[in-house]
């Protein structure tokens, strides 16, 4: 592209300028790529002299593209976090619980005499109608949750007992750590066995194996027959605020078992005096079969157990929804941060063009030079604009770097899950460099603009 | 046609010039500046023929439009009227981006201050003008390295111009002007910013130019630096008063 020019480098040669300006015309907007790396070279020098204020220059960016990194990342991570703690509770799962409904507390609180029990919450009755009413549910896990003192010899722990039938563990994806959870067998003949939290497990059994010894409940004695990962239970426990489920231990028992020995009714103490519910069921897991009609049948069981029910005494939760929702607010927030993002990276854009105008303010004579020695207005453009994309894409370096530290640095002091998606960091660069090309535009047009005589003549 | 006979009058070795190889020609040049509604005209009616191998003065008091017609001749700024005609071109049609790649293909500049680019160091500056000339980085810097030592600075060649004296920068100027091996040489007051040694040795490369073949146009106010050119060009209101040559 510059052939007749290296070839020979004669007067013949450089008396014909013609051949000069067609060869310019064959490269890419006339900067082939020896000039650009010459141009680059003295872009990277003319930023090197002035060291501090090019850092200045660029704090803008690479704090705004830190921080969308940084955000996103936290965003991210916290709606994985949240999406997780649905996925557990399954996707194809429809969970009713039993909830007091507030006018029955009060007036209980009211009355004197002798306790009269409440009765609300979901029962039989209604399981029976919703499985029979509405097809494709494949199967419902049915619990009663009471709370307990349980006893090892000298050591207690007061603890949810769920009654539940076998099927319990593999509807919540719950592991077992050892042993087995209870059989049909032992659900038929009412057995006193028991599958134990971690937790318990460890509170009431510190030194030897729990597996094969008992417990004691009231005045029976049940059977150790398993013990169960406990951290469904935490996870459950966060996210659902105000429900029977955020004990944060548990131990089970055959559903018949908790019916037989413990009744329907409890009664507890309360500041007013004795206080006694009765509740057939607390607990519900209807499992749906194909995971796209869990929404609408958790509105079809909404409805039936609105008729069924004058109270609402009862709460319906899909996972699915709730993920769906979750995953919705994830989006919100990536929004938002993007938005925040967004805002300090053109602050970061702005500084930039700052910084060009007053250096091309103070480069005038440089211009003038340049342009007397036959620098065509595009050269000069091509001079301010690589600097000005060199320092944004430097400071977005940096913030890319920064971006992808503080959210381990996050991790590792608040525990909290980050993720660095590639996209972020590829996202943010890429915008921290067109913000270099979109700020340095007008700055480069302002220098190239200048007239050659007056350039010169600048002081 | 043109190109091949001043290639002849460059390589040729006799001091007899031909004077018949035109390399500037300014025919009936006006210039006027306007600034609001009020008009000033500089320049009313100039017309010069320039020589290869010419050593010329253009002198005059100051606003006598010295200045302007440095301008025009180097391309920097256009004439309202007339026209001026570098080697065998018009220039006075010219698109920015011709009058930029004219500049530096065939004129080199010399200015009062050395005009050298503070954060390059002086083969850099020998080098600018090669750069925008498309010469490859190896080429440009041989023909660097050769006017480097031509002028006397071939072991200050990594120095930034402010590590030099005034005459050292002058003359890292002087090789840059002659970097792109130009057609005229344009010098504004050279020595003007320099002790009368430093002066001396600036005009002592002028006269090895001059007597190498270059065309030198000097715009000057001083007869004792005009005296070493061999013709002068006088210019009063913006005309020329007087056109001497040296009879030699």
């Amino acid at each position: 592209m510059t052939d007749a020019i290296l070839e020979s480098p004669t007067p013949s040669a450089v008396l014909t300028p013609g051949q000069s300006g067609a060869k310019h015309a064959e490269s890419l907007f006339g900067l082939n790529l020896i000039r650009l790396k010459k141009i680059t070279q003295v872009g990277i020098k003319s930023i090197y002299s002035h060291g501090l204020r090019s850092l200045l220059t660029v704090l803008g960016i690479v704090i705004g593209v830190a921080a969308v990194i940084a955000m996103l990342a936290v965003s991210e991570g916290a709606s994985f976090e949240a999406q997780q703690q649905f996925r557990d509770l399954g996707a194809s799962n429809i969970l009713l619980k039993s909830v007091k409904p507030a006018e029955v507390e009060e007036s209980s609180s009211r009355g004197f005499g002798p306790p009269q029990a409440i009765i609300y919450g979901i029962t039989n009755a209604d399981v029976i109608t919703i499985q029979e009413s509405i097809p494709g549910i494949s199967n419902v896990i049915a619990s009663r949750i009471v709370k307990k003192n349980v006893w090892n010899l000298g050591i207690s722990i007061n603890t949810d007992v769920v009654g539940t039938t076998v099927d319990y563990p593999i509807s919540r994806n719950y592991q077992l750590r050892a042993g087995r959870f209870f059989s049909e067998s032992e659900m038929r003949d009412h057995a006193n066995v028991v599958v134990l939290s971690d937790e318990v497990a460890d509170v009431l059994f510190p030194i030897d194996n729990p597996l094969g010894q008992s417990i004691k409940i009231d005045s029976d004695y049940y059977n150790i027959v398993g013990i169960m990962e406990s951290e469904g239970f935490s996870n459950l426990g966060q996210n659902q605020a105000g429900s029977s489920n955020s004990a944060p231990s548990r131990i089970f028992i055959p559903f018949t078992a908790s019916k037989s020995r413990f009744g329907e009714t409890t009664t507890r103490q309360t500041a007013g005096g004795m206080e006694s519910e009765t509740v057939e069921l607390h607990e519900a897991i209807i499992q749906v079969e194909s995971q796209a009609a869990v929404i609408q049948v958790g509105e079809i069981i909404d409805q039936i157990l609105r008729r069924r029910h004058k109270d609402v005494d009862y709460e319906i939760e899909v996972p699915l929804a709730l993920l769906r929702q979750a995953e919705e607010s994830a989006l919100r927030d990536q929004i938002v941060a993007g938005a925040i993002a967004g805002i300090s990276l053109l602050v970061g854009g702005i500084g930039i063009m700052n910084i060009m105008l007053a250096s091309v303010t103070e480069r005038t004579r440089e211009i003038g030079i340049r342009r007397a020695l036959g620098a065509k207005k595009r050269d000069i453009i091509a001079q301010f604009l690589i600097e000005a994309v060199i320092l944004s894409g430097v400071g977005g370096l940096i913030g890319v770097v920064l971006g992808i530290i503080i959210p381990f640095i996050i991790s590792a002091l608040w525990g909290m899950t980050t993720i660095v998606t590639p996209t972020a960091p590829i996202l943010a660069f890429s915008i921290s460099a067109l913000i270099g090309v979109v700020f340095g535009l007008y700055p480069s047009v302002r220098a190239a603009d200048m007239d050659p005589v007056e350039a010169l003549r600048h002081e | 046609m043109f190109e091949q006979k001043n290639s002849e009058a460059l390589s040729a070795d006799s001091l007899i010039l031909d004077k018949q190889v035109l390399v500037a020609s300014l025919d009936d040049i006006r210039k006027t500046y306007f600034m609001g509604s009020l008009s000033v005209e500089v320049l009313h009616g100039i017309s010069l023929d320039f020589y290869a191998g010419d050593y010329i003065s253009i002198m005059g008091p100051s606003g006598c439009g010295k200045s302007t017609l440095m301008n025009i001749l180097g391309c920097l700024d256009q004439p309202t009227a007339g026209k001026y005609f570098l080697g065998d071109e018009d220039t006075s049609e010219m698109e920015d981006d011709e009058l930029s790649s004219i500049r530096g293909a065939r004129l080199g500049f010399i200015f009062q201050s050395y005009n050298l680019i503070q954060q390059l160091n002086v083969l850099e500056n020998i080098e600018m003008p090669l750069f925008y000339q498309g010469y490859s980085e190896s080429d440009s810097h041989e023909i660097a390295m050769g006017l480097a030592s031509r002028v006397g600075l071939d072991d200050r060649v990594d120095h930034k111009p402010f590590e030099l004296s005034g005459g050292q920068q002058q003359r890292v100027a002087i090789a840059r002007a002659l970097a792109v091996d130009p057609l005229i040489i344009l010098a504004d007051e050279p020595t003007g910013n320099l002790d009368s040694k430093s002066g001396a040795e600036i005009l002592k490369l002028f006269d090895e130019l001059h007597d190498q073949g270059k065309t030198l146009i000097m715009v000057t106010h001083s007869d004792e630096l005009a005296e070493r050119s061999q013709r002068w060009v006088r210019l009063r209101d913006g005309l020329v008063e007087s056109d001497d040559r040296r009879n030699s």
